[in-house]
């Protein structure tokens, strides 16, 4: 399904965002309404027509690529009957904006049908929902937690519900700022410990369920199968990780085997949920930004980038807003760029490291990586956690000389222009060492015979399932948030989107080594505008109006084109008339995520071995995908 | 040389025969012992979180921990002295954690990479975030750092090094596995409607019985701060205006300060004392 058909299948009259609201509208009077609050969008739909308008929606009004659903919890704010919220954000592939539609439901009894027969994306997030929120998703086919365990006591995401180190609803809590005396949140809790029971907890019926129903219906032990009458196999249940070498992190996967065939693959996940949204819904926008850092750890200034468009979008609701400074962006799209091309070293090294290629691929991708990160040290002052950029620019300049001492290399310390150092990466060694990397890996036999034909994933399944970033485009689907809903400077550097055939994972490897190209050729647009605007400023308003930002009410969803695939925020402000601005909501749509939904259909018929190569060619980050 | 009788090799003035000379070095068996055992680390392949990248970036080419010896990273357990515990330790991921542990072959060591690892770091105050590996485990050493940059990682890879060098095997209480017997495996927490830590079930048993008999529980109450509302500039404000009626603050942290200097002047007295007891 390429741009053509999903056009063609769109109502001729409508081809604009109102037209398909209006279109909605009038088909469904009375169910479907603008949303009219102040600072929001989209439509309202009555939860008992959700899915008849979610299938116009996609075979109508060719809205067929969901990329976001999650929940909000309007406690206080809205009416009772109507106080749990579902956000779904759909995409035309030939891009656009979002149509966003909303569903209501009251809190203390929250049932919405299911849209996993729609838009299978919705899967993971639907549980994710149910995880957090409670809200009861009927019609789903495998409705239980997914970042928590199996018994967890109550629905963490909601407003009413209290962590065991729980101080104040918002930050900066007042035991901190100004006097900053505090008791240490462990002398606090009589078991020294993040624990919390609940009153009525009975020890002696204390029962562990957390693992019974990843095994449930799985039959285990049970049968031995015979395959066409002449062998007998047993069927096999095998744990991967969450300690496993080759997951990437503590990701853990429950296969079924026949054989050594996977019959079922079901992903484990939450192993690294450290409750990113609770706590930056307690935090200030501006407290987020470091920890967006740590969503995708390899990526953190792609993650900035995301944050602070979403929140830039909710300032510009507002009278006072100054739009980004031009230097400001061209840095931004530096940062962006270098930051994919650091995201991709790493991955195919990694994809390599899978295939048997024990690391020696790894540790030469890694040696150009270092060279980057030293650049982002050198401007942000960290290599890994940049937290550099911030609402309406970034925060430092760069700086005339790359000068460090932490940066020994052969003993020498490292004294660079910082223009020199860049031109250099950027038209000498990165190029050299693609041409390189890609003259020994790409025509290599082993390589070719693991990874072509492997963990097919076919075009409508990948639209189906929401996937994104070179998942996607590896399967023919030349969708990039870069061209289908510019940000920052995007619309005036010229680049091409690279895209597969088959839909494989060498197809996928294939991207990944085109679009580091693409972003060399974008760096090398890049490099010129950096001159031309040497001494400008890169933060608009000042320190003062950056670091304290006036946050209008309303909603946003940021997204951009990081490495892996989209990264998008919702946040949503409600606009706290006392001063000190907290988002209402703040939701991370993670790539990897829900790229994850299609590792089980693609595994499917395949090896164990190949089941990290599947793995590793979706290439996934752990701290962003249980966040 | 038929006449040497190997007993006399104990005795430490024995002359060494002509030949051997330049070829004997007398150490301790602790010694050799530690020796070969800190250079030969080989820590558990297994990542957490972003401090796992560093902790990658550390054993790859630029900086390179192989160089102490630590370049086998074990994918099992059963074949590793050192858990580098290296990101967010999360409720759910304590359980496979201490289970790990458990596996590891005495003697053992873990290393609290991070922020996270050593205290719960950012995400510290996460409903499903452990507030540092230390609540289960032993840590012998503690990075600081979010994340810890590689020099610093092989800083702590050094120090680990050090304290496996003061070791002795004749004090057995020095550490654990030189003792008599096995030791104890650490309980593994349950996860229940949150983690539960075995250790803890009279203190759980405790709190729910108050949280039955309608009395307070599950905070602790504790003794509030003595503000020191006097702050310097303001003492300073009313030393300046004379007007000694207020706080007296300056009187305060000038005898509070004599206390602090006399405790000092004793302690280094009772030192003194001692090393002149000792030589
Ligand atoms: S200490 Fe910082 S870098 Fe390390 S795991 Fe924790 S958040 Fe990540």
């Amino acid at each position: 399904m390429t741009n053509e058909v999903a056009i063609e299948q769109t109502q001729n009259d409508v081809q604009t965002l109102d037209q398909a609201i209006d279109y909605l509208i009038k088909k469904y009077p009375n169910i479907v309404s603008k949303d009219t609050r102040e600072g929001y969008g989209g439509v309202i739909v009555d939860r008992n027509h959700l899915i008849d308008v979610a299938t116009t929606l996609r075979d109508e009004l060719g809205y067929n690529y969901l990329s976001s659903a999650t929940a909000v919890d309007y406690m206080g704010i809205a009416e009772p009957d109507s106080d749990m919220e579902m956000v779904y954000h759909a995409y035309r592939l030939s891009g656009g904006s979002a149509l966003v539609f909303k569903t209501q439901a009251p809190r203390d009894n929250p049932v919405i049908p299911s849209l996993v027969s729609v838009f299978p994306a919705t899967d993971f997030q639907e549980r994710e929902a149910y995880d957090l929120y409670g809200i009861q998703f009927e019609g789903h086919p495998n409705l239980k937690r997914i970042l928590l365990w199996e018994g967890f006591y109550g629905h963490p995401m909601r407003k009413d519900w209290k962590e065991a180190y729980y101080e104040e609803e918002h930050k900066p809590f007042s035991s901190r700022w100004p006097g900053g005396y505090v008791h240490r949140a462990e002398e606090r809790n009589p078991y020294g410990k993040n624990v919390k029971y609940p009153a009525d907890f009975d020890l002696s019926r204390l029962t562990d369920i957390s693992e019974e129903s990843l095994y449930a219906g799985l039959g285990l032990g049970v049968d031995v199968q015979s395959l066409g009458g002449e062998m007998r196999t047993d069927r096999l249940v095998v744990n991967m990780g969450p300690h496993h070498p080759s997951t990437h992190g503590v990701f853990r996967m429950v296969i079924t085997l026949n054989g050594e065939t996977i019959e079922t693959l079901e992903p484990v996940m939450g192993y690294l949920h450290r409750n990113h949204e609770k706590i930056g819904e307690r935090n200030t926008y501006l407290q987020n930004i470091p920890f967006t850092d740590r969503l995708d750890y390899l990526s953190s200034m792609g993650n900035n980038l995301g944050y602070v468009l979403g929140v830039e979008q909710l300032m510009a609701l507002g009278s006072r807003y100054i739009p980004v400074p031009y230097r400001a962006e061209v840095i931004r799209v530096l940062m962006a760029e270098l930051t994919r091309i650091v995201n991709h070293l790493w991955s195919i090294g990694f994809l390599l490291n899978d295939l048997g290629a024990f690391f020696t691929p790894m540790l030469y991708a890694n040696n150009e990586r270092e060279k980057i990160l030293d650049f982002f040290e050198a401007v942000a002052g960290s290599r890994l956690m940049c937290n550099y950029m911030r609402f309406g620019g970034v925060f430092k300049d760069l700086p005339e000389r790359i000068k460090s001492v932490a940066n020994l290399v052969n003993d020498r310390v490292r004294d660079f222009n910082t223009m020199e150092y860049l031109t250099d990466i950027i038209t000498e060694r990165l190029p050299r060492f693609l041409d390189e990397y890609e003259y020994y890996l790409s025509e290599n036999e082993i390589i070719k015979s693991r990874c072509i034909g492997v963990g097919v994933l076919p075009p409508d399944m990948a639209i189906a399932y929401g996937a994104v970033g070179p998942l996607l485009r590896g399967s023919g689907i030349p969708y990039d948030v870069r061209r289908a809903e510019p940000y920052s400077i995007y619309p005036e550097l010229d680049f091409d989107i690279p895209t597969g055939e088959n839909g494989d994972i060498y197809d996928r490897y294939l991207v990944r080594m085109r679009e580091m190209r693409e972003s060399l050729r974008i760096l090398r647009q890049i490099l010129p505008r950096l001159e031309a605007t040497k001494g400008q400023e890169v933060w608009a308003g000042g320190k003062q109006g950056a670091y304290s930002p006036r946050i209008p009410v309303g909603e946003a969803y940021g997204r951009v084109e990081n490495p892996k695939g989209e990264l998008g925020y919702y946040i949503v402000s409600a606009g706290d008339p006392k001063g000190t601005q907290n988002p209402w909501r703040y939701h991370i749509r993670a790539p990897s995520f829900t790229n994850l939904t299609c590792l089980g259909p693609m595994s499917k018929g395949h090896k164990v071995a190949d089941v990290v190569t599947v793995l590793g060619s979706i290439d996934i980050v752990l701290g962003e995908t249980d966040r | 040389m038929a006449e040497l009788n190997l007993n006399d090799l104990h005795d430490t003035e024995f002359p060494l025969p002509e030949g051997l000379q330049g070829n004997f070095a007398i150490t301790s068996l602790s010694k050799i012992y530690n020796w070969s055992r800190r250079n030969s680390m080989w820590p558990l392949l297994f990542g957490l979180a972003c401090c796992a990248i560093e902790m990658i970036g550390t054993a790859a080419s630029r900086f390179d921990f192989s160089r102490f010896g630590m370049e086998v990273m074990r994918g099992s357990p059963r074949q590793s002295d050192l858990m580098i515990v290296s990101g967010t330790v999360t409720k759910k991921m304590i359980v496979p954690i201490v289970r790990l542990y458990n596996q590891m072959p005495e003697p053992k060591y873990v290393l609290a990479m991070g922020a996270c690892a050593s205290g719960g770091g950012p995400f510290k105050e996460g409903y499903n975030v452990v507030s540092g590996v230390d609540k289960y485990l032993p840590v012998d050493v503690y990075i600081p750092g979010c994340p810890p940059t590689p020099q610093a990682l092989l800083n702590g890879l050094i120090a680990l090094q050090l304290k496996i060098d003061g070791q002795s095997l004749a004090n057995k209480d020095d550490v654990p596995w030189y003792g008599v017997g096995p030791s104890e495996p650490t309980p593994i927490p349950i996860l229940g409607p949150d983690i539960i830590d075995p250790r803890q079930m009279d203190l759980i048993r405790r709190q729910t019985e108050l949280a039955a008999k309608g009395l307070p529980y599950g905070v602790r109450e504790l003794p509030p701060f003595q503000l020191k509302r006097s702050a310097p500039k303001k003492a300073l404000a009313s030393a300046t205006t004379g007007d000694t009626g207020g706080g007296g603050g300056v009187e305060r942290d000038a005898a509070a300060l004599e206390i602090i200097k006399r405790k000092r002047m004793e302690a280094l007295a009772r030192k003194k004392a001692r090393e002149a007891v000792t030589a």
